[in-house]
């Protein structure tokens, strides 16, 4: 229950980032003062320090489904997805022999800005024609646009597992049989940042010759992250050096980041069943009550459709960027969909990739759970957030 | 430090705090606005905002990430919440399109007016009213007071060097009595000082130039002519109709502008009188051709309605015809749709676009209203 001058915060903002794990913590604070050593020495602080990356290696390869040396350990996922795009457009034009013109690239338009920006720079630099693909007004890929734009002149594919402001799961299966029957020269990415936390990453990217995946989205450190790189699939390095990574990415491993992505990600993944019954309980709790005391509210896509821990709404005639100021003073964390580098918000490409005009793209609120949401979050967030979007409409 | 004329609460028998948002541009002005405002109101009840009006490139004013940086660095160390506003598109529709239109057409629109009209004092307004807030507070120089009977003034600030009454005379009551100009009793030394003195980082930052949305090495012309086609055009004389050369672009001329249009024969430098841009034709002129005895005004704004007389036999009033102009002695007129300004003795032609601010014949440093040259 709530209580009058009830201060508490309610942090319903996990899609942005989530606190560490205590397993995480733990696992790495040995690797942050006694093994700081750099793994690729050859005495016995490194041979320590090569240990816990190697073990931390194996288990998150392990649990998104690949081997060892399938895994190219990142800064993040905006690394990873950079990587992917340039470094995997890269490799196939290496071998490209389709046509004279530069392999193609097809992307969602719904796509992450670490994706979508990489994949524009491909198409400027190096004059690479690039077929965005929209949505439909779900929020999941049309998949008759992304069959017209996988031709044979396609060399990489970039479809997001889940679409981080309104959470809607695409259909990876789908996307991968698409690809291969219309554009066999072509290497699929997908950005599973936001799909590890609730779904079983290595079964829903299994079809992905390249996947990133973020480790502060699942509890572990702020910047460590992967990219898989499926066996027999080219990349180029984007960064040279010492040759770290099988020379894939070069720079002294973090491993401390690496082992708390690791220890996040085990209790991830046994925890997961229960957490997205429960997350997705306190999810449906909130959007349910939102939906019966702000009139006109609309929930963006089908619960079906969309994991555990991502509530996205339209309120008619609020702005999202007001909204999430009000709520802020009145304690709650919310967010407004993506925010450029100086804090101010965008309207949202995704729901503009949806069809959405302009205002309606500004009018986008997302509140995410995650593992340590609360019965009392959503009661407190329940009687705050309805008085809140009541005072902000014309 | 308590500046004199700065209000600690809304109304004397109001007992709730008074709730301020400063419009933090990360100057050194607004800084110390927003300081004042800390001081006078608390931390807890006063909330810095950067407005965030422009997405393309630029190199000054209130729009790059290094200047949001320096206003949430000084909220930071006054203890301020900050927030930044995206308003880039209102600043498209309301100031930068208008501006690119005008000059296509033939007049030069004042951008910083049209931004406060409609960006600061009024999407601002508005929004800093959803939010909460009594009232917005800014780093302009200039002074808001009360007369007896409960009408806000609009007068200006204590700097003459650096008053900015003239790009605010558009407000009007409603506006004034929401906002707030902390710095407007300072001399822009004695902000500087007092920056200094509260050790903000914004001290010695040099004072915004021009405009802000245009870069410096692509300029106004090199901005325009990415956004709409320039015409060469004729340049003709004044008085005999001779066709004396040509100009690169006529919608790069302004009334009133000498650089570029040479000497008459009669061995005077020449001023543009009249820039026609369908027929591609600029009007020069000797000094004197230069001079009208009168303009007429659209978009009036009057700070507390119209002055008496102004719809009859004309009110008195000084003109001021730029930003840092000479007020001049006046006679104001109604007209059909705006005012018709007639100056005591002729004065350098206003060129279309430009707004003249008025102020009272009696108390000449207080604004009467505005308008936008025809």
């Amino acid at each position: 229950m709530t209580t009058p001058g009830d201060t508490a915060r309610v942090y319903l903002d996990h899609a942005a980032t989530t606190p560490l794990r205590p397993e995480a913590l733990e696992a790495m604070l040995p690797l942050l003062t006694s093994e700081f050593a750099n793994p690729s020495g050859a005495h016995a602080e490194s041979r320590r320090a090569r240990i816990a990356l190697d073990d931390a290696r194996d288990a998150i390869a392990g649990l998104l489904g690949v081997g060892p040396g399938e895994v190219v350990l990142t800064s993040g996922g905006t690394e990873a997805d950079d990587l992917a795009v340039h470094g995997g457009w890269e490799a196939v034009a290496e071998g490209w022999s389709h046509s004279a013109r530069p392999p193609a690239v097809v992307c969602t338009a719904m796509e992450h800005h670490a994706v979508l920006l990489a994949c524009r720079s491909l198409a400027r630099r190096h004059g690479v024609e690039l077929r965005e693909v929209r949505s439909g007004a779900d929020g999941r890929i049309d998949l008759d646009a992304l069959a017209e734009a996988c031709r044979p002149d396609v060399g990489l594919v970039s479809v997001m597992a889940v679409n981080n402001e309104i959470g809607t799961v695409q259909p990876i299966d789908e996307v991968a049989g698409i690809v291969a029957a219309g554009s066999p020269g072509a290497v699929l990415h997908t950005d599973a940042v936001q799909a590890v936390p609730w779904l079983d990453a290595a079964t829903c990217t299994a079809p992905a010759a390249l996947v990133s995946v973020s480790a502060h989205k699942f509890g572990g450190p702020k910047g460590s992250g992967a990219l898989v790189v499926r066996s027999g699939t080219g990349l180029s390095a984007r960064i040279g050096g010492g040759g770290q990574e099988r020379g894939r990415r070069s720079g002294t491993p973090n491993v401390s980041g690496a082992v708390g992505t690791a220890a996040a990600l085990v209790a991830t993944v046994a925890g997961r069943d229960a957490t997205v019954a429960w997350v997705g309980g306190l999810r449906d709790r909130l959007g349910d009550g939102l939906a019966a005391a702000v009139p006109g509210v609309v929930e963006t896509g089908d619960r079906a459709d969309r994991v555990a821990g991502i509530l996205h709404l339209r309120v008619p005639g609020v702005e999202a960027e007001a909204a999430v100021i009000a709520l802020d003073r009145a304690g709650v964390a919310a967010s407004a969909g993506a925010a450029c580098s100086s804090g101010a918000v965008e309207p949202s490409h995704v729901l503009v990739a949806m069809g959405l005009d302009p205002v309606g793209a500004s009018s986008g609120l997302r509140f995410s759970l995650g593992v340590t949401t609360t019965d009392e979050d959503v009661e407190r967030a329940l009687a705050r957030i309805p008085d809140v979007l009541d005072r902000l409409r014309h | 430090m308590h500046w004199p004329g700065f209000p600690t609460s809304s109304t004397a028998c109001d007992t709730r705090p008074m709730r301020v948002l400063v419009a933090m541009s990360g100057g050194v002005d607004s800084s110390v606005a927003a300081a004042l405002a800390a001081e006078a109101h608390g931390t807890d009840d006063v909330v810095g905002a950067t407005l965030k009006l422009w997405g393309g490139d630029s190199d000054s004013g209130c729009c790059s990430v290094a200047d949001v940086d320096d206003a949430r660095r000084v909220a930071d160390q006054l203890g301020l919440v900050h927030h930044v506003f995206n308003f880039a598109a209102d600043f498209e529709a309301h100031v930068v399109d208008p501006y690119v239109t005008g000059h296509a057409e033939g007049r030069t629109p004042n951008p910083c007016i049209e931004c406060n009209r409609h960006l600061k004092f009024d999407r601002l307004l508005d929004r800093a009213e959803q939010l909460g807030f009594d009232a917005v507070a800014t780093g302009h120089h200039a002074r808001r007071v009360r007369d007896a009977d409960g009408t806000w003034r609009l007068v200006r600030g204590a700097d003459p060097a650096k008053d900015q009454s003239y790009v605010l005379a558009m407000l009007g009551q409603d506006q004034l009595a929401r906002t707030l100009f902390p710095v407007g009793e300072m001399t822009k030394p004695q902000v500087r000082a007092e920056a200094t003195r509260l050790g903000l980082r914004t001290a010695d930052k040099p004072d915004s130039q021009d405009v802000c949305f245009i870069r410096s090495d692509v300029g106004r012309a090199g901005f325009l002519a990415d956004r709409v086609p320039l015409h060469p055009g004729r340049l003709v004389d004044h008085d005999s109709g001779a066709d004396l050369g040509e100009v690169d672009a006529v919608e790069l001329v302004t009334v009133g502008q000498r650089r570029g249009m040479g000497h008459g024969s009669d061995g005077r430098r020449r001023f543009v009188t009249a820039v026609d841009v369908p027929t591609r034709r600029v009007t020069v002129g000797p000094p004197e051709a230069s001079y009208s005895s009168a303009v007429a005004l659209h978009t009036v704004a009057w700070v507390a309605g119209p002055p008496p007389g102004v719809e009859a036999g004309g009110a008195d009033a000084y003109a001021q015809c730029s930003a840092h102009g000479v007020a001049v002695r006046c006679t104001v007129r109604a007209e059909a749709g705006g005012l018709t300004v007639v100056f005591a003795a002729p004065q350098r032609r206003v060129a279309p676009g430009q707004t003249v601010a008025l102020f009272e014949p009696a108390r000449p440093d207080h604004v009467v209203g505005s308008g936008v040259v025809r």
